[in-house]
């Protein structure tokens, strides 16, 4: 039995079947994603005192770079295929899976440095972040690397910057610094239980992320055995791509509201 | 979307502009960002520089600028909604200050 409108349009909505159901499956996403953006907007309005600038600038920007440039060879790979330029079809959307490998490395780079990083909250409400040195841990102290002191937080009335209470100045930051375990209210790595931020931030991130693995397998199966179907019924493989894009450029979207918002707000 | 070749060689032009004008824009969000603007401007600047990037991303790329009523109607009710669960996170922070909420 053949499956009708995989390749011509309803009558009804001017869609070919394919098309209505990724449009239908974004909206769903939309919603998925708001839903999350609305939890940080939520959460950040509520807060006292909101990190800012806590990311590293550097590997955001570049995965956005990455992604914008996946866009653009996804799309040319589309034309290829229409244009009937099958050597052009497989550079561009190669290309394309090559980006999503580089997104990904860069993400686990980043989240690698956030498990490895600390903070220490003290009785006195001071915060301490930096790197733990493990080695030299006894049963009393804990010794710890401290930041260079940049990190600062939004207070809530948006006027100024102001710092959880006091941050430890440091003159050489190689220097390890000791901290006495009696004195720790609070240690943890930049994970999420370490405050609301980083909560959000792996949430929403690590969900894109997931989007961006899920993307990049199907768009690899069409770059490899799903491509024999561009010498059968070429129509209908143009469409399979334009769909698998419209998801890719979704995912493109959504991380140009996630970089400055986590990254630079 | 028309699947003439003059067209869609028309179109890979448009691609290709729109891919620089988000890369430049990117550039710029990091600049604005770096300036003591104070949290509010950030906020403005920032996300209207995002906004202005998304919707490049999904007029060209994603070819809603020519596309069915269908697609069209979907996604205004996914936006309303999304609209409206944003109000609901911003209302709670403005009854929290001690503002009045509006009354319909």
């Amino acid at each position: 039995m053949e499956i009708p409108f995989t390749v011509k349009e309803r009558p009804d909505t001017g869609l070919y079947n394919a098309k209505v159901g990724i449009w239908l499956f974004l909206a769903s996403e939309i919603m998925l994603f708001g839903g999350l953006f609305s939890s940080y907007v939520f959460l950040r309005l509520g807060s006292d005192n909101w990190p800012h600038m806590v990311l590293n600038i550097a590997p955001g920007l570049i995965n956005t770079f990455v992604l914008i440039f996946s866009s653009i060879s996804m799309v040319m790979g589309w034309v290829s295929v229409k244009m009937n330029d099958f050597r052009g079809f497989r550079i561009w959307i190669g290309l394309t899976v090559l980006c999503s490998l580089v997104f990904c490395g860069v993400k686990a780079y980043e989240y690698y440095g956030k498990f490895h990083h600390y903070g220490i909250i003290l009785k006195d409400g001071t915060e301490i972040t930096g790197h733990l040195v493990e080695e030299k841990e006894t049963e009393t102290s804990y010794f710890i690397v401290p930041d260079a002191p940049k990190r600062s937080a939004h207070a809530k009335d948006g006027k100024e910057e102001a710092p959880r209470k006091e941050t430890v100045a440091v003159h050489d930051n190689h220097t390890p610094l000791e901290v006495a375990k009696d004195q720790v209210q609070f240690m943890s790595n930049f994970t999420p239980r370490y405050n609301t931020f980083f909560a959000i931030y792996f949430t929403l991130t690590g969900l894109h992320a997931l989007h961006v693995i899920g993307g990049a397998l199907v768009i690899a199966y069409f770059w490899l055995p799903g491509s024999k179907m561009y010498f059968t019924d070429r129509a209908r493989f143009a469409n399979r791509l334009e769909v698998v894009g419209l998801f890719w450029h979704f995912v493109d979207l959504v991380w140009i509201f996630l970089f400055p918002v986590l990254y630079l707000l | 979307m028309t699947d003439d070749i003059e067209h869609l060689k028309k179109h890979v032009k448009l691609y290709w502009m729109v891919g620089g004008a988000l890369f430049v824009l990117t550039l710029v969000t990091v600049g604005v960002a770096l300036i003591p603007f104070g949290v509010v401007g950030h906020m403005v600047v920032g996300l209207s520089i995002a906004a202005l990037k998304a919707g490049m991303v999904a007029a060209i790329f994603m070819h809603l600028n020519s596309e069915k009523k269908f697609v069209y109607i979907t996604l205004g009710l996914a936006a309303f909604l999304f609209v409206a669960l944003l109000g609901l996170s911003i209302f709670a922070w403005w009854e929290e200050l001690g503002h009045a909420l509006p009354t319909w």
